[in-house]
């Protein structure tokens, strides 16, 4: 016991010192301090990707990145616990108004693009396209499909098995919006997973499964998976990085945000942080599965984030 | 004669019957050991063991995690050991028996059965708002403890409850006081089982990520906690991030990492199983 005793002291010895010095170099050179990012599990691999990234320059800046979930992100963010806070969906009004309530003006970011997919299993040699009325008729609350050829009557005579998101993702809250027209507006008889590799393996593993998530986990799993072209009427497009890129893969193309408290963006190494995070994600977002926008939207990024950021 | 027979029958058919059910659980355990195993062994290496968290798979690390969880673990025993012997000791020795005991008593058994993420939620609320400790590995450690203490505090009382009462009365009519009594007499004889509560509650612990989500680890810190004010991460929530990310190398990564996890944990429950022997003997 007196051992850990020791150890403590000494622990809380070297943070105390850790804290001075931090003190006394702030004046002279390199950038410290320390970043929070908190926000949707979707964007973090993009945000780590840029914080390993920024770490190698500025060793002294302690970037830490969670991962509660858009929505709870904004929870944080919004009492001005974080600095930045990653979203796959945009801000709702319930979420701006806790901002409001708590003084935290911010400025919304698009760092990079994704698709949704909607995946089915590599046997299933049927559903090679659906309309946007397809899909909402399969995926809305109280849905009457119970069998695949609810949906199209030469489709089998199959009990269908679904995979989705559970409430918590934004892209539970994003395909709800664009197919349902209301967020969050789901039937609720299907699989709600929180990891995406569960839905994964459930859909390889079942002939007569449907699912929907993130391009990346498709992209991972190609030759494990098959994919349905989606119709919004001008033809089927099946999902790709060229698709989601020229926006022709609609309505299941979104963007990904960063939304950047105004306050922080006045420090910086939170000001140094953004600028890397706009030059890297180009090539970032790629490397870690996301569709990256054209460089004229990263140069619009910069400009409306050098407005509010300290000179 | 006949009967004898069918009554021994009887008994080997139990004991068979206890056997299969004895190494149902290890022969699940060990499925998973080896699945495990298989899949991450190869992937610990010295770079592994001191890397930072990385996207690139193959490059991950795990050294703020092993930090991060030795740390949490650390505070964690300072902060419930005191307080759930302490209370322990209080309710079997000192309290007498009245509703306001009686109320205590089922409200701690009650605690042991609340789920973890309940906990967490206590935390944010208390540690993290209301003392406005913040995700901080303080905030951590502290709602760790809550989580823990019910468990800490009723293996306390169980192992102080099988104290045989002769060896006490006969400590008290050698004229020693309650407290000496207790000192030298309950509690010496008592430790084995009070260390097996301890190891088990730690063990429950040391795999937590629900609650430490709620109370603000994150999955990515690429420094190692200095003052108790620092963002932390911790080992079951790396292995939580990795197993949720596409990338089949981070499956990999996740394996690795859950056997590094067992390993603590095999070695803490060791460290503790060889005191408890070591003092029992002494105490023959």
């Amino acid at each position: 016991m007196k051992k850990l005793v020791i150890m403590m002291s000494l622990a809380l010895v070297i943070g105390a010192c850790g804290n001075k010095k931090e003190n006394e170099n702030r004046e002279t050179a390199a950038l410290i301090g320390s970043i929070s990012i908190d926000g949707s599990g979707t964007v973090f691999p993009v945000s780590e990707a840029v914080a390993e990234e920024f770490l190698k320059v500025n060793s002294q800046v302690k970037v830490t990145v969670g991962e509660s979930g858009t929505g709870g992100g904004f929870k944080k963010f919004g009492t001005g616990v974080t600095d930045i806070s990653a979203a796959s969906r945009d801000i709702k009004d319930k979420e701006s108004e806790l901002c409001k309530e708590n003084g935290i003006d911010y400025v919304r970011l698009t760092i990079a693009l994704d698709g949704i997919s909607v995946v089915v299993n590599k046997e299933n040699t049927w559903a090679k396209t659906m309309t946007v009325e397809e899909l909402k008729k399969l995926w809305e609350p109280n849905s009457t499909v119970k069998k695949w050829s609810d949906i199209r009557k030469e489709w089998p005579k199959e009990e269908i098995h679904l995979y989705g998101p559970n409430t918590s993702h934004g892209t539970y809250d994003f395909f709800t919006e664009v197919i349902m027209g209301e967020s969050g507006a789901s039937r609720t008889d299907y699989n709600a997973v929180s990891d995406y590799n569960v839905a994964v393996q459930g859909i390889e593993k079942d002939t007569y499964a449907l699912g929907y998530f993130g391009l990346s986990y498709y992209e991972e799993n190609k030759e494990k998976l098959g994919v349905v072209g989606i119709d919004s009427g001008k033809g089927a497009v099946l999902p790709s990085i060229e698709t989601v890129a020229s926006n022709e893969y609609a309505p299941l193309s979104r963007s990904l945000y960063i939304f950047v408290n105004k306050k922080s963006a006045q420090r910086p190494e939170v000001k140094s942080f953004i600028d890397f995070y706009l030059n890297n994600a180009p090539q970032l977002s790629k490397e870690v599965g996301y569709v990256p926008m054209p460089q004229s939207g990263y140069e619009e990024q910069k400009a409306t984030f050098s407005k509010v950021s300290v000179k | 004669m006949n009967n004898l027979k069918k009554n021994r029958y009887k008994d080997q058919a139990f004991k068979a019957l206890g056997v299969l059910f004895t190494f149902f659980g290890i022969l699940i355990l060990a499925i998973l050991i080896y699945n495990i195993l298989r899949v991450g062994f190869t992937r610990i290496n010295w770079d592994f063991l001191t890397g930072l968290p990385s996207r690139k798979p193959e490059q991950a690390g795990i050294y703020t995690a092993i930090i991060g969880t030795l740390d949490l673990m650390l505070l964690t025993i300072i902060f419930a050991i005191p307080i759930g012997v302490g209370a322990g000791i209080y309710l079997e020795e000192y309290s007498k028996k009245s509703r306001l005991s009686s109320l205590l008593e089922i409200n701690i058994s009650n605690l042991a059965g609340v789920p973890s993420i309940i906990y967490g939620l206590l935390g944010l609320g208390i540690f993290v708002r209301y003392f406005n400790f913040g995700g901080s590995i303080l905030s951590g450690s502290l709602t760790l403890s809550l989580l823990i203490l019910p468990i800490i505090i009723v293996a306390t009382r169980e192992a102080i409850k099988a104290v045989p009462p002769s060896l006490k009365e006969a400590s008290f009519a050698l004229g020693a006081s309650k407290w000496q009594t207790i000192r030298s007499v309950v509690l010496p004889s008592s430790f084995g089982g009070i260390t097996t509560g301890i190891i088990l509650s730690l063990s429950r612990a040391i795999g937590e990520t629900a609650p430490l989500i709620v109370v603000g680890a994150m999955a990515y810190v690429p420094f190692v906690p200095h003052s108790l004010f620092d963002t932390f991460s911790v080992l079951p929530m790396q292995i939580f991030n990795w197993t949720t990310r596409p990338q089949q190398g981070f499956a990999v990564a996740a394996s690795a990492a859950i056997i590094i996890l067992l390993l603590i944990t095999f070695v803490m429950n060791g460290i503790a199983v060889y005191f408890r022997n070591k003092w029992q003997k002494k105490l023959q």
